[in-house]
């Protein structure tokens, strides 16, 4: 992996200017990963170590609420965020391996403590650390290629949180194009919703099923041997229903192919 | 018009179901949005066109009363005479008394949303008074008893083959060896009818784009020209707009006309803008003799100040639905109102209450592109989340979500707990999946995995991992 210098000064960090020489970050692992594809996390943990960070994974940690938030439960969703502020504090950086979870507590969480001025001061500065993994390795760490082989053609899906939210388009492009090996080949309005959308999948299924069949007939179509986002609940989406397709494309988290750790089974994968 | 919002989930079910729909719907995932992006793409100073037409309307939305006393009296200046209409009802009685007034049999119409969400057509019509529509695609959806399904492109669920037979089926003079398969012998065809109507017309009914507070203007934007004809040539003309659509001055509308038509057809302007103001003047040469303007309320008023007034910016040019994956699945009718797609699924709850239209700021992945397209920037999925927190606290959001968001809540909150109790699940769950590496069906996730396949957990949690890791290091 290698360094160059950030293009953008890192937003907020405690030493006041400029990113700290080793700088610690709190690694959010999210629900998803902690639960379905702990690989993830690991990964994560190896490209920001490769960079020279001291990564650490606060144990108060959940989720970051939004089921809680998109339901409209503003109560469990400030405590929620509450602890998760709490348990981040004194890290120079949070770091989520998800667009969608990063972009809740960089974008959303100020906004719940608009009555509670100590808190959402607190929210403010907590928030001004946050970013999402990719992006944080590209654009405050100065990531601009990795050590890592895949063989193979890959297709990158834009989850929409990461993309709309925290801008985050080229930065895996970027990086995946220094991996040994790998082929890019874009699938048609990869910015389009995959359907996933959290409780949206259950609640509306018939709908959901419509998105994410459009979804991976876009994917089909690149010819592409793995799908690759950043974002676990998209990916089990897509994946899931690939399967029940009956498709032989892999799917994995983008993290997973730039730390190069591809040994373990993909996503809904079986062992081989 | 018959709601049907409460049913949106089987609506959506029969719109899934229906193949020329999902036909038509194709047309609109490509068309609108590649042309949108190119127009956009083609102007550098868009976003900020965006930023300043938002100014615009938050400054109108700050001083709505006193835009609107402005606008009144100017109007009045001219001429013309304004009418407020607090409710739909309301609209429909002064419209009807205007009509009783001219004697009026026939009233052409331009396109207006707003006289579907005050349902006019079927009022006039059960008092002996014969509207008809002139916009093309306005005129093919009265001809088949239906609404508009998109606000821009009323008839897009509708294909050419349908349109050619609901032709031939009203207008019986058509020579049956007359070639209809072409739009534009389609589009001829409907203008001769037309064209007859509008003379027949007494009175001509439009809605407005924009009313300007500074000279008392009503603004139509129009590709088809049918709007200018029919605010002209019948002796009176009625304008029927809400009460959001005031802008300052003649400059404001100019800048917000330059996002308008680049966001929902990607036009540089559309064909026809239309500026009336007041009746025909002894010096022009023609314009109607008697001009009104029904001001509509409409629960408009209460959404100022609240969590949507954002929504009163909204200019109604489509783009949120034309980039919507859910509009795009389902089509319009679906949402079971006038307002359709995002706009519709925040618009609508504040307008018929969202006990009865809880369904649609929920059917949404929050994917926010809607947002993204917005020539206003309205923040339409932070307000559809308004609405879903709106229907939690009055306990309007179904039971069994309730009962299990709290599960998942008690536990989310209590991180030992929920380690504890996530570990042993996904050992558990970890252990069946296994060989496959998913499920095909699950107890309890049947919305999951009723189309796509449940991917197993690989086991050990991350977090029971990496407190093995810290304490073997
Ligand atoms: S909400 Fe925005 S994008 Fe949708 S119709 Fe209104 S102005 Fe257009």
């Amino acid at each position: 992996m290698t360094s160059s210098a950030p293009q953008d000064p890192p937003l907020a960090d405690n030493q006041g200017g400029g990113a700290p020489s080793r700088p610690k970050v709190g690694l959010f692992v999210t629900c998803l990963v902690d639960l379905f594809r702990p690989s993830v996390g690991f990964a994560a943990v190896k490209l920001m170590e490769d960079a020279g960070c001291t990564v650490e994974v606060p144990a108060a940690q959940t989720c970051c609420g939004q089921p809680a938030f998109n339901s409209g439960d503003r109560d469990d969703t400030r405590a929620i965020a509450a602890s998760v502020i709490r348990a981040f504090e004194g890290y120079d950086y949070v770091v989520a391996p998800s667009g969608s979870c990063a972009g809740m507590l960089k974008k959303h969480y100020v906004e719940l403590f608009e009555d509670d001025p100590a808190m959402k001061q607190r929210a403010e500065a907590f928030s001004a650390r946050v970013f999402e993994l990719v992006s944080f390795l590209t654009d405050v760490l100065g990531v601009s290629s990795v050590d890592a082989r895949f063989e193979g053609t890959a297709t990158y899906h834009d989850s929409c949180s990461g993309l709309r939210e925290l801008g985050i388009q080229s930065q895996p492009r970027k990086l995946l194009a220094t991996v040994d090996g790998l082929k890019l080949s874009e699938m048609r309005d990869s910015d389009v919703c995959c359907g996933f959308g959290g409780t949206f999948c259950v609640k509306y299924p018939d709908i959901s099923n419509k998105i994410v069949g459009e979804k991976t007939r876009t994917i089909a179509e690149t010819g592409a041997d793995v799908l690759l986002a950043g974002d676990l609940g998209c990916l089990m989406n897509m994946a899931g229903k690939l399967k029940r397709e009956g498709t032989a494309i892999e799917v994995r988290h983008v993290a997973e192919v730039l730390a190069g750790m591809t040994d373990k089974p993909a996503i809904g994968g079986g062992r081989r | 018009m018959q709601i049907t919002s409460p049913g949106f989930k089987e609506n959506a079910r029969t719109a899934l179901d229906d193949a020329p729909l999902q036909r038509a719907l194709g047309n609109v995932r490509k068309g609108f949005i590649e042309k949108r992006a190119k127009a956009s793409a083609a102007l550098p100073e868009f976003d900020l066109l965006r930023d300043n037409a938002r100014d615009i309307k938050d400054h109108v939305l700050a001083h709505l009363d006193l835009y609107l006393e402005a606008y009144a009296e100017k109007v009045e200046a001219a001429g013309g005479h304004v009418h407020w209409a607090e409710t739909a009802e309301d609209a429909r009685r002064i419209i009807l008394e205007i009509c009783r007034q001219k004697n009026a049999r026939t009233v052409t119409k331009g396109k207006s949303m707003i006289t579907e969400e005050i349902g006019l057509n079927d009022f006039l019509e059960e008092h002996a008074v014969a509207p008809v529509e002139t916009d093309l695609g306005e005129y093919i959806i009265q001809l088949r008893g239906e609404h508009p399904s998109h606000i821009i492109a009323p008839a897009v669920h509708v294909n050419k083959d349908q349109v050619e037979a609901d032709f031939r089926r009203v207008h019986t003079h058509l020579d049956p060896a007359r070639n209809l398969e072409e739009p534009t012998t389609l589009l001829s065809e409907a203008r001769a009818v037309l064209r007859e109507k509008y003379f027949e017309a007494d009175i001509g009914i439009t809605g407005a784009n924009f009313l300007i507070a500074e000279t008392g203007t009503s603004v139509i934007v129009t590709n088809e020209g049918n709007g200018d004809l029919t605010q002209n040539l019948p002796k009176t003309h009625v304008v029927v707009a809400s009460i959001e659509k005031i802008v300052p001055t003649l400059d404001d509308v100019s800048q917000i006309l330059r996002v308008l038509a680049r966001s929902a057809t990607g036009q540089d302007m559309s064909v026809y803008t239309t500026f009336s103001t007041g009746p025909k003047r002894d010096i022009d040469p023609d314009g109607p003799e008697d001009y009104h303007v029904v001001l509509l309320d409409n629960g408009r008023s209460s959404m100022l100040g609240s969590e949507f007034q954002d929504m009163l910016r909204c200019i109604r040019c489509g783009a949120c639905m034309n980039h919507c994956p859910v509009y795009h699945a389902v089509g319009g009718h679906a949402y079971g109102w006038v307002y359709p797609g995002p706009m519709g699924a925040v618009l609508t709850p504040s307008l018929m209450g969202v006990d009865k239209s809880g369904h649609l700021p929920n059917a949404s992945t929050f994917c926010g592109r809607c947002e993204s397209v917005c020539p206003m920037r309205i923040p339409l999925p932070k307000m559809m989340r308004h609405w879903r927190e709106r229907e939690f606290s009055r306990n309007l959001t179904p039971a069994t979500a309730r009962y299990g968001l709290g599960a998942w809540a008690f536990f989310a909150k209590r991180p030992a707990l929920y380690q504890a109790a996530t570990r042993l699940a996904m050992a558990v769950l970890g252990r069946l999946g296994r060989s496959k590496g998913r499920f095909s069906a699950m107890p309890l996730a049947g919305g999951w995995t009723k189309y796509r396949d449940l991917p197993a957990p690989e086991g050990e949690t991350f977090q029971a991992q990496w407190a093995k890791r810290r304490t073997a290091a």
